[in-house]
């Protein structure tokens, strides 16, 4: 993107402007973001994100982990997306190992990955509303993020961070009674969501917020790695699950919603009408997904052997002790691996020199992307224009800093 | 005469304990309110359904470290917050609360003065307050409060004059600016909201930016100020900013009941004052509603919307009334 567009196409008196850092201990900033905001009056003349306060090493950290143990680091890039975190890394290493996960095994990962982007959405309309100034739909948002944490906890045994997936398969098999609270899940969720659309739908305060603000063109967007909804609001229909279907999406039947605004209501109203497409997927996938049957693959060279195998084989407990004490070996090379997270390409780049922890381990971060496009969102905006910019691209924190 | 003077003292210390009675109890009101609307239990811990709760955050403010900002300018920091009180105070001087009360052999007007001008000095009282708000953002020499201070000047001046206008059309039919006479012109006339009904919703509409609320709460707007004008103000300073919201909620609230809701007019089983204060207190539920449902204005659409749709629309409302009552049409 050349220089000149970045620049304000308004004339300002270079003395007269104001220096003013949004962050990174501010109430909508999610996280420690930090905006320095040249400001003439209430107008935005540049906008600047300054990243790195969340910086944790993790790329560094997961080289000196065996694959398996990575697993844990990925919940904590994007927390409010950990399943796709997951998913994205476990199919980069089974990629490389060319391993064999079993359909049911898909189907209850893709069951996973859906349950979080509507948990994320969630979280994301909740914030994003309560930034325009309206507070009590966050609590209603959180009260059934709350239900789908609790269907986490259920099947992986913690809520936030649960590296449910596992090198192979899942880590358990469904709990007992699973399949009845998910049927309940989908039978409630649309009750709930039609008495938060009486919230934001067809409100004047709330439209007039987003419409026209923050935009990112088609070519901008493109220009600058954006990805996931923020891409699609400006009308072009691009998604992983469609485009290089990955754990069985093939399978599913979905569409992918897109709107031609490229405004922050466009990124709204995508991100709305996604909730809907997700809760479709899991409504099939709990159909698919049999009370029985395998969850990891049989390949006891990765996965672990059942636990009433090693009490009576000794083939079994080798394996066991091989695989807790040293993990697996990955055959030497470098993959690539893409997923469609929550908030966009969720990707990892693995580079193995056939040893049992990886050489390289980069994640391909969607929020850091997507961040970079704040000097051409809030140029010539107001200050409010600014938290309405932040919170319409979705941007989390651990995900930008990593 | 010194009966007089000794009546008035009374009145004045009344009204000022009841303002602060209401303001620490209008707090708990709004977030037990708030709480239930959000799916939360609200304060509910300090005394039976957290009734001391006002008394602990009280005592809470009063013992607060007062911080000043180094580079602050002193004496407008230290006097800015207790002229938005004074102001906030001073409107409910000409409220009348209720009817005249007969006691001692003299009459009891229940307002602290009855000039014949009495709306018109609300509405100056109620002006001045911004002052505060605005010399407090500026003396705090910090970036958000001084913006603050901007938005809420911007937002005065875009309300005042809708507001001002919104309410002439009462004061033509109840051809008097005295708040007593207006109350009593409702007893022989009918209560004015129902042929002021427009200007009602104007005056109501811009009483919720005259107060700062949600969804005109633009000077301190959290998400995007952080606190606005009161960034920098902590303890009993903040608590006086915080004090002089929830009183000018009340009197806004005040206003509106005299001017288009009869004031203490009710059925007899019923004293007046308490009608007064139910009428005041269902006006305060309609602001705690409006806080918890709605988002905030942009500050150019704020100004927009003020001058180019609230303006123009009590302008012709006051003409319309000004035909009426001269009998052109």
């Amino acid at each position: 993107m050349a220089a000149d567009k970045l620049e304000s196409t308004q004339t300002v008196d270079p003395g007269q402007t104001m220096i003013i850092n949004l962050g990174p201990q501010h109430p909508s900033t999610h996280g420690v973001l930090r905006v320095r905001l040249e400001l003439d009056g209430e107008r935005v003349v540049h906008a600047e994100p300054v990243v790195g306060y969340l910086h944790t090493g993790f790329e560094k950290t997961a080289e000196n982990l065996t694959y398996q143990q990575c697993n844990t680091i990925t919940d904590r890039l994007d927390y409010l997306a950990p399943m796709t975190n997951n998913l994205a890394y476990v199919l980069a290493v089974e990629k490389l190992l060319g391993v064999e996960v079993p359909k049911r095994a898909q189907y209850i990962r893709v069951l996973f990955a859906e349950l979080t982007r509507v948990a994320s959405h969630l979280v994301w309309l909740g914030t994003h509303v309560m930034d325009l100034g309206a507070m009590s739909l966050f609590f209603y948002t959180m009260r059934e993020r709350e239900v789908i944490l609790d269907l986490i906890e259920d099947a992986a045994g913690v809520r936030m961070n649960p590296s449910y997936f596992r090198i192979g398969g899942l880590a358990y098999d469904l709990p007992a009674g699973f399949h009845e609270k998910v049927h309940e899940f989908v039978k409630d969720f649309p009750r709930w969501m039609k008495s938060y659309r009486h919230l934001f739908e067809g409100n004047p305060l709330i439209n007039e917020r987003l419409e026209g603000i923050a935009t990112i063109t088609q070519e901008q967007a493109l220009a600058w790695s954006v990805t996931g909804p923020n891409l699609r609001a400006t009308g072009l229909p691009i998604d992983l699950r469609k485009d290089e279907p990955y754990s069985s999406y093939e399978d599913f039947d979905f569409d992918v919603p897109v709107r031609t605004g490229a405004d922050a209501y466009a990124r709204f109203w995508v991100r709305v009408d996604e909730i809907y497409e997700a809760m479709k997927i899991i409504e099939q996938a709990i159909d698919k997904i049999t009370p029985t049957g395998p969850y990891t693959s049989s390949d006891r060279k990765i996965s672990l052997p059942p636990r009433d195998e090693i009490y009576g084989n000794m083939e079994a407990l080798i394996h066991q002790f091989k695989l807790v004490t040293q993990g697996f070996v990955v055959p030497a090379g470098e993959v690539y691996q893409a997923v469609e997270g929550p908030r966009g390409e969720m990707g990892f780049y693995i580079v193995s020199d056939g040893g049992t922890k990886p050489y390289r381990w980069r994640a391909r971060t969607p929020s850091f992307y997507n961040l970079q496009t704040m000097p051409l969102m809030c140029k010539d905006g107001l200050v409010a224009d600014v938290i309405t910019a932040i919170g319409s691209i979705d941007i989390m924190l651990g995900d930008v800093d990593k | 005469m010194i009966l007089q003077l000794v009546i008035l003292i009374v009145k004045i210390i009344l009204l000022i304990a009841l303002l602060m009675l209401g303001f620490a109890y209008t707090t708990l009101f709004e977030r037990r309110l708030l709480g239930f609307f959000q799916l939360r239990l609200g304060p509910n811990r300090v005394g039976p359904f957290g009734l001391m709760q006002p008394l602990a955050d009280g005592l809470k403010m009063a013992l607060k470290e007062d911080l000043m900002p180094a580079l602050a300018d002193k004496s407008v920091f230290r006097l800015a917050p207790v002229f938005s009180l004074f102001a906030a105070l001073c409107v409910d001087a000409v409220i009348p609360f209720g009817a005249p009360i007969h006691l001692f052999g003299t009459t009891i007007t229940l307002d602290i003065a009855n000039p014949s001008i009495g709306l018109l000095i609300a509405f100056a009282f109620s002006s001045l307050g911004i002052y505060g708000i605005v010399l407090g953002g500026w003396a705090s020499q910090n970036k958000y409060s001084l913006l603050g201070g901007i938005r809420a000047s911007a937002q005065m001046i875009s309300y005042e004059l809708a507001m001002g206008l919104s309410v002439m059309g009462v004061l033509m039919l109840a051809h008097t600016a005295n708040m007593e006479d207006i109350v009593l012109a409702q007893k022989a006339h009918g209560w004015f909201f129902v042929p002021e009904i427009i200007p009602f919703l104007i005056y109501y509409i811009t009483a919720f930016a005259e107060t700062n609320r949600t969804p005109f709460d633009l000077p301190e707007a959290e998400s995007e100020l952080v606190a606005g004008y009161h960034t920098e103000y902590s303890g009993f300073r903040f608590a006086m900013y915080y004090i002089a919201e929830y009183i000018n909620m009340i009197t806004v609230s005040g206003i509106a009941v005299t001017l288009f809701f009869g004031g203490w007019l009710g059925p007899s089983f019923l004293p007046p004052i308490v009608w007064f204060l139910l009428k005041v207190g269902v006006s305060m539920f309609v602001f705690v509603w409006v806080r918890a449902t709605f988002p905030r204005f942009r500050y150019d659409k704020l100004m927009s919307f003020g001058w180019k749709y609230l303006v123009p629309a009590a302008l012709i409302y006051f003409v319309a009334t000004a035909a009426f009552v001269s009998g052109v049409i």
